[in-house]
């Protein structure tokens, strides 16, 4: 459950920004995951709900997504990811570091590994909107 | 601000910064093992203090950061192994040590990572890696003083050093490099190993001292040691597992000042 530990990281920056930028109550929070965390929106989105307290009580938390992208370093090419390009163990192996992703993929037209993930990774709080 | 809002808006924040502090905070100590250069022995001397920490009822862990090339596993013989998922990323416990290490995920395949993908690598692994209670958490770094270990410094703050270097002068060049860095940036240094010691030569003894640190002490080359990689107990009863024992019962015992 992953997701829990992702959501209880959210909580806790969301919360500590709160406090530093004197944020009495916070209205929403934009969230975006990138699509090679292989992060489960509903689970993470309950255990936003479950956590949240105090000021973020009343805070809606947005998820959007973003497209894997990659670039390759070799030759250039531009490339998006297909679901059936990784197995399960492999999408359960970057759904925890999506570096990992290098060990698993090629470019697909000059084979090489060294590619630049240009979308979809990470997790971040894109904003945060709350009234002082 | 957003004026038809009357409130304010905050953009762009990294979740897994706040998640770091929480995660180590039920370690009492983190001994980072480190070197200027590879092929002195960091691995094998991280991965025996931590056998050694446990085998004496400290709990311990033990996490391989040199992501591109680990080898810790091969040490503690921990093949087969997988973390479990539970409000994070649960590492399995081998022979005592809670051992957490990339190889998990990329079993035997290369790991071609550029600059800022190691330090996302890092920051995936200290933010959702559970230790729980943890007496001594020693971390395997890579060698050098690039991306790893500035990351390292930035977002493990409490974390101690423990040098390594062999007896060439070629090495101890690049550790005396390494320590300048931890001092300008205000990191505690444990103290300097000479590991595969031959012969009686001080050099090494001597340059620490002129540098103001502490030498820990001597490990001996044995030859013996390569036939005891993944044989724990075997490992255990090595003359080489002795010294590095006098080594961690001086460090174990004596925080530095911060």
């Amino acid at each position: 459950m992953h997701e829990w530990a992702l959501a209880e990281a959210i909580i806790s920056a969301v919360s500590e920004t709160a406090e530093r930028e004197r944020l009495r109550e916070i209205s929403s929070v934009v969230i975006v995951i990138g699509e090679l965390q292989h992060v489960n929106k509903d689970i993470l989105r309950f255990a936003i709900e479950q956590l949240k307290q105090n000021r973020l009580t009343g805070a809606k938390f947005i998820i959007r997504s973003t497209r894997a992208k990659f670039i390759c370093r070799a030759c250039g090419h531009k490339w998006s990811l297909k679901r059936t390009d990784l197995s399960k163990d492999v999408r359960e192996a970057i759904h925890f570091v999506p570096e990992t992703v290098h060990a698993y993929l090629k470019c697909p037209v000059c084979g090489s590994p060294d590619f630049e993930i240009s979308g979809g990774r990470g997790v971040w709080i894109a904003s945060i909107r709350g009234e002082r | 601000m957003d004026s038809q809002h009357k409130g304010r808006e905050i953009k762009m924040l990294d979740p897994r910064i706040n998640a770091i502090n929480n995660r180590l905070s039920g370690i009492n100590r983190i001994i980072a093992v480190a070197s200027g250069k590879g092929g002195v022995g960091k691995s094998i001397i991280a991965s025996t203090m931590a056998l050694l920490s446990a085998k004496s009822g400290l709990k311990s862990g033990l996490l391989d950061i040199d992501f591109t090339s680990p080898t810790t596993h091969i040490v503690l013989n921990a093949r087969g192994l997988q973390p479990v998922e539970d409000r994070g990323i649960v590492p399995p416990e081998v022979n005592g040590v809670r051992y957490m290490s990339l190889v998990f995920y990329l079993g035997d395949k290369p790991s071609p990572l550029r600059g800022h993908e190691l330090s996302d690598t890092l920051l995936e692994v200290l933010a959702y890696t559970v230790w729980g209670r943890l007496g001594l958490l020693v971390i395997d770094m890579p060698p050098g003083i690039s991306d790893l270990t500035l990351d390292l410094l930035k977002y493990v703050r409490g974390a101690e050093y423990l040098i390594v270097t062999t007896p060439s002068k070629m090495s101890f060049e690049t550790i005396r490099k390494l320590i300048l860095l931890l001092r300008e940036l205000r990191a505690p240094i444990l103290g300097v190993v000479e590991n595969m010691k031959m012969g009686g030569a001080d050099y090494i003894r001597r340059e620490v001292e002129v540098l103001g640190e502490r030498y820990l002490g001597e490990i001996h080359y044995d030859e013996g040691l390569e036939d005891t990689l993944g044989r724990v107990e075997e490992l255990l009863r090595t003359r080489f597992a002795a010294e590095v024992g006098e080594i961690l019962r001086k460090i174990i015992n004596v925080k530095p000042q911060y």
